[in-house]
């Protein structure tokens, strides 16, 4: 049950982009048709979802000062982090250019840049500060995942129709995405506060 | 009789100007936010007061200079593979550097910029600039191409946090030693009434507090400046 409050509450109350702001440069890169961005958001969840509770172990067994070697190793925290989420990158850019050339070729250079999405690390640094427990984690990593991958179609679904309207030319393209991220995160700002904990133990 | 001698021993430290450009270009022509869409996660987070988005602002011209810097040094060495891996770890050990030295020096600042800080190591400016401009260039050159892309993305940052701070907060430089009220009554306005405070009547816009209204101001700088600078308008 908890796993699922997680779940939820990272996806649609904290949604890491439209609430925490998180991620913004492959979001506002790729979201120009819906189909990549589908590729790219399917991309970020399998990313998240696995580095976060890897990252969980990490920060758990490795660098706390009840872990293995026994010594606060806190300052590598951000090296051994990066260093986790680069190769689960190079991974999936190996898997994707394998199964689906297309989709490869369509995400370019933002396949390796997920490894520099801020949603990734700011995961993994939210987890921590936030002292999750590893299914929490978990629950937390799918769940951003998810939250950022329904972003990232909602926002190329509204950029796809909006190139048929009247735009003034200067606002056209990355002008008009900035403020309907703006306006799509005042929306989300109506879930904040909401606790599916509380609802669940009703 | 000058320039065949640069040719033939070019000095290390050059500054000529396209060493000029290297650090005038990202401030208009191609912006780190504005143009290549670059580092936006931090310009939203951390904009709602000035001080810290000029700390921000250092740190990040700190680190894109220096990881620059170091790459370029290193950019034969390094096998193609591997190369996110290894610019990683060249970030991610500076920003560990400004990490500890703002624990040091400004722990409440530190506090504030909480996971931003680390979030450097994901500014994609940092990276984008090791990959497009460092792998490939001298190290003098990248180490100014790193500072004046820092200096770019710190320009917006700034005119954005003065922006949100002054119509949300009613104050400059909020939490720095040279705090200044600029509109709106200050929280001892009632009492004290010989504080002098140029539009009392003003009340704080809240808004702008909100990590949106960041969104809002981005957008609306990017199309005043493309409105002056057309050669950037998005034709598709």
């Amino acid at each position: 049950m908890e796993f699922l409050n997680t779940f939820i509450k990272a996806a649609f109350v904290e949604n890491l982009v439209l609430a925490y702001f998180l991620g913004m440069c492959s979001y506002l890169a790729v979201s120009k048709s819906v189909n990549t961005a589908f590729g790219l958001g399917l991309a970020v969840i399998f990313v998240l979802g696995i580095t976060m509770p890897i990252n969980w172990v990490i920060s758990e067994y490795l660098l706390s000062e009840s872990g293995l070697f026994g010594v606060d190793l806190t300052f590598l925290r951000f090296i051994l982090f990066i260093a986790v989420i680069a190769s689960m990158v190079q991974l999936v850019e190996m898997v994707v250019e394998k199964f689906s050339p297309a989709l490869y070729a369509a995400l370019g250079i933002f396949l390796p840049l997920i490894t520099v999405n801020c949603a990734i690390l700011g995961g993994s640094l939210f987890m921590v500060s936030r002292e999750y427990s590893f299914s929490n984690s978990l629950a937390f990593g799918l769940g951003g995942g998810f939250g950022w991958f329904l972003a990232i179609i909602a926002i190329a679904a509204i950029r796809e129709k909006i190139r048929y309207s009247n735009v003034p030319p200067a606002l056209r393209g990355l002008g008009m995405a900035f403020i309907l991220t703006g306006l799509m995160g005042i929306a989300f700002m109506s879930l904040m506060g909401i606790d599916p904990a509380a609802f669940a133990s009703k | 009789m000058a320039e065949t001698a640069v040719k033939e021993k070019e000095p290390l430290f050059q500054f000529g100007k396209k060493e000029r450009q290297l650090i005038t270009d990202p401030l208009n022509d191609n912006n780190p936010i504005t143009v290549q869409v670059l580092g936006i996660c931090s310009a939203l987070a951390v904009t709602s007061l000035v001080y810290p988005s000029v700390v921000m602002a250092v740190a990040v011209t700190f680190v894109t200079a220096f990881s620059n810097l170091f790459t370029s040094l290193l950019r034969t060495y390094i096998p193609k593979q591997v190369r996110m891996i290894v610019q990683l770890v060249i970030i991610a050990t500076l920003v560990t550097v400004v990490e500890l030295l703002l624990k040091t020096f400004n722990y409440p600042i530190y506090k504030q910029l909480s996971v931003y800080i680390g979030l450097i190591i994901t500014n994609c400016i940092v990276m984008g600039r090791l990959e497009a401009f460092a792998m490939a260039n001298k190290p003098w050159r990248s180490f100014l191409d790193g500072i004046g892309n820092g200096l770019g993305y710190g320009a917006i940052l700034i005119i954005v946090g003065v922006i949100r701070e002054i119509f949300g907060k009613g104050s400059l430089f909020a939490g720095s030693p040279i705090e200044l009220k600029i509109i709106g009554p200050t929280a001892d306005y009632f009492i004290n009434t010989t504080e002098s405070v140029m539009f009392g009547w003003y009340a704080n816009n809240n808004l702008m507090v909100l990590p949106a209204a960041a969104m809002f101001i981005i957008g609306i700088l990017i199309w005043i400046q493309r409105s002056y600078n057309t050669k950037l308008v998005d034709v598709s």
